[in-house]
């Protein structure tokens, strides 16, 4: 029983960085209508700044973070000015192969500076490190961290979207950009700034998950796809859906190592048959399928 | 009546190529409610778009207190003072009547201002103020009119520029709107009215201009418009 709470709590505080992956994909979604298909790219700059950075100065990775955002955030803002912006202009399908364009193109330009091996993360205090929570529950300190960081992060997106005037003219954007225009809202910069919270989210997302996670410039697809069913099961757009749906997804990763543990402690043949562990981002596709089917709209709705 | 607030000179506006305004040329005073009115495609959004800076005026000046602003992008237009209530209204549908209100003084940075401009326009609309907390998607049509309007006054405007306000509403509450509309003027209130309710909205203006495809065929009061043979045949048929 210990391992399947241990299981469930591990899928959790996964579930809170995945959140923090999808929240930029879904905010520059429901203010533009576009999909990103270079999101996971930029999740993979921000892993490379944040072990970089640590590497470079020395100092602990999670200190890294600010570096990772404001990289991320340039990075959001460079792109929607010198690309987004006239590849909106086209019809959507230009727009699809734009943010794949783009996508290719980060990952060859991270090939062509860091090279193809894997790099990871081999100091930091939470490096090695681990809590019992008791009840046999033994976490990683820096998943620990990571999740209670990516909460963090993600209120902090939240209550600038909901408190802050910006905030409000942004959603407005999303809701209606020509009826914001009408109201004096400078919308072209507002969706600047969607790309910037996009990006830099993204990049945070990526200086956490360094600490226990290699990185290559491949490793970006992962998340996008990550990324793409939480938006898809949170609803399009939806900032609270993206949360919970971030939670869902960590949990059917991690079930199936349970699966597996399950089948190799009690030798159940045919449980062995299928280790589950090795398809668990199939399961992931499994539920997205499921609840296109039952409520296509996701979990929490399409933006409106 | 005061000194020139607006004034077109000889504008031309086109849809790929195609010349959809000829030379429209137009002045607004201060305090003065000014009315256009034209059929069905005359052409009467698309002047009020292109003053707004939606639509790219191809030939000609718009002018407001004496500065040119028919290069500016719509949300320096609207800074400037000139609010725009469009026909299709576009609200914001699922965030609540006050939201859409306060998003209306947008361009307004002192909370007193606001909070003033939030209590007009719930006297002016008290049931506004009882849905205050609906999405504005739940409201009737007539109410999501008034929500339109209301957001439009919230920043203090210079000029209130409104197309067919009373479109697609039963004839009660067109009434209703276009009282709203009287006591706007009586308050001070510059406004450029774009109807199709020609009687009523002629009568409550101080003048009006007639729109036929595309150019500008009559002028006057409203009381010389609707005596007119032009006018007449043009919207009376008689
Ligand atoms: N985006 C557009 N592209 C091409 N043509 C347009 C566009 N918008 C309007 N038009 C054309 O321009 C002309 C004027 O349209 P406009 O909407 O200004 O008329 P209107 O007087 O406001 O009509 P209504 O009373 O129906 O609102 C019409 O012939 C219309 O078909
Ligand atoms: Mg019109």
């Amino acid at each position: 029983m210990d391992i399947l709470v241990s299981s469930l709590f591990a899928g959790l505080l996964i579930g809170m960085v995945l959140a923090l992956v999808a929240l930029g994909l879904t905010i520059i979604f429901g203010v533009m209508d576009i999909v990103n298909f270079a999101h996971g790219e930029f999740l993979m700059i921000g892993m490379y700044t944040g072990l970089l950075t640590a590497q470079a100065t020395g100092v602990d990775p999670l200190f890294t973070l600010p570096v990772a955002g404001a990289v991320g955030f340039a990075l959001g803002i460079i792109c929607y000015y010198g690309f987004i912006k006239f590849v909106m202009r086209g019809p959507m399908v230009a727009q699809l192969l734009g943010t794949f364009g783009l996508m290719l193109f980060l990952r060859n330009l991270a090939l062509l500076i860091f090279g193809s091996e894997d790099r990871s993360l081999h100091h930091g205090v939470l490096v090695g490190k681990s809590f019992e929570l008791g009840m046999g529950i033994i976490i990683p300190a820096t998943k620990l961290a990571a999740a209670g960081l990516s909460v963090a992060a993600f209120v902090a997106v939240w209550l600038l979207m909901n408190r802050t005037k910006v905030g409000k003219a942004l959603t407005a954007t999303a809701l209606n950009p020509q009826g914001a225009r009408y109201m004096g809202i400078p919308t072209e910069r507002m969706n600047a700034l969607a790309w910037g919270i996009g990006g830099g989210s993204a990049t945070i997302a990526g200086a956490l998950i360094v600490n226990f996670w290699s990185v290559n410039p491949f490793v970006g697809l992962l998340f996008t796809m990550i990324a793409f069913a939480i938006v898809a099961l949170g609803g399009f757009g939806s900032v609270p859906g993206a949360f919970f749906a971030g939670l869902v997804v960590g949990l059917i990763t991690e079930i199936p190592g349970f699966w597996d543990f399950m089948s190799y402690t009690f030798e159940f043949e045919w449980m062995m048959d299928v280790p589950m562990t090795s398809f668990k981002y199939m399961w992931v596709y499994v539920a997205y399928f499921v609840i296109m089917v039952f409520r296509p709209r996701g979990l929490f709705g399409w933006k409106q | 009546m005061g000194e020139n607030i607006l004034q077109l000179e000889a504008i031309k506006v086109r849809y790929s190529g195609l010349p959809v305004l000829h030379d429209i040329s137009l002045h607004v005073d201060s305090g003065e409610t000014v009315c256009v009115v034209g059929s069905n495609g005359a052409g009467k959004s698309t002047l009020l778009r292109a003053i707004m800076g939606t639509q790219r005026v191809f030939e000609g000046r718009v002018v407001f207190q004496g500065e040119e602003i028919q290069r500016l992008r719509t949300e320096a237009v609207v800074s400037k003072g000139i609010i725009y209530v469009p026909e299709e209204k576009m609200l914001f549908q699922p965030i609540s009547v006050e939201e859409n209100l306060r998003l209306g003084a947008y361009v307004l940075h002192d909370r007193g201002t606001i909070e003033k401009n939030l209590r007009f326009v719930y006297t002016l609309f008290p049931r506004l103020q009882e849905r205050r907390f609906q999405a504005a998607s739940t409201l009737s049509g007539g109410e999501q009119q008034m929500v339109a309007i209301g957001r439009g006054l919230m920043s203090n405007p210079t000029i209130l520029m409104l197309d067919e306000p009373s479109l697609g509403l039963a004839p009660i509450l067109v009434d209703e709107v276009l009282d709203t509309v009287r006591r706007l003027k009586a308050e001070g209130m510059t406004i450029l009215l774009v109807e199709q309710n020609v009687r009523e909205a002629l009568d409550l203006a101080d003048r009006g201009y007639v729109l036929q495809t595309g150019k500008i065929v009559a002028e006057g009061t409203g009381q010389e418009l609707l005596k007119s043979d032009m006018f007449r045949s043009a919207f009376l048929g008689i």
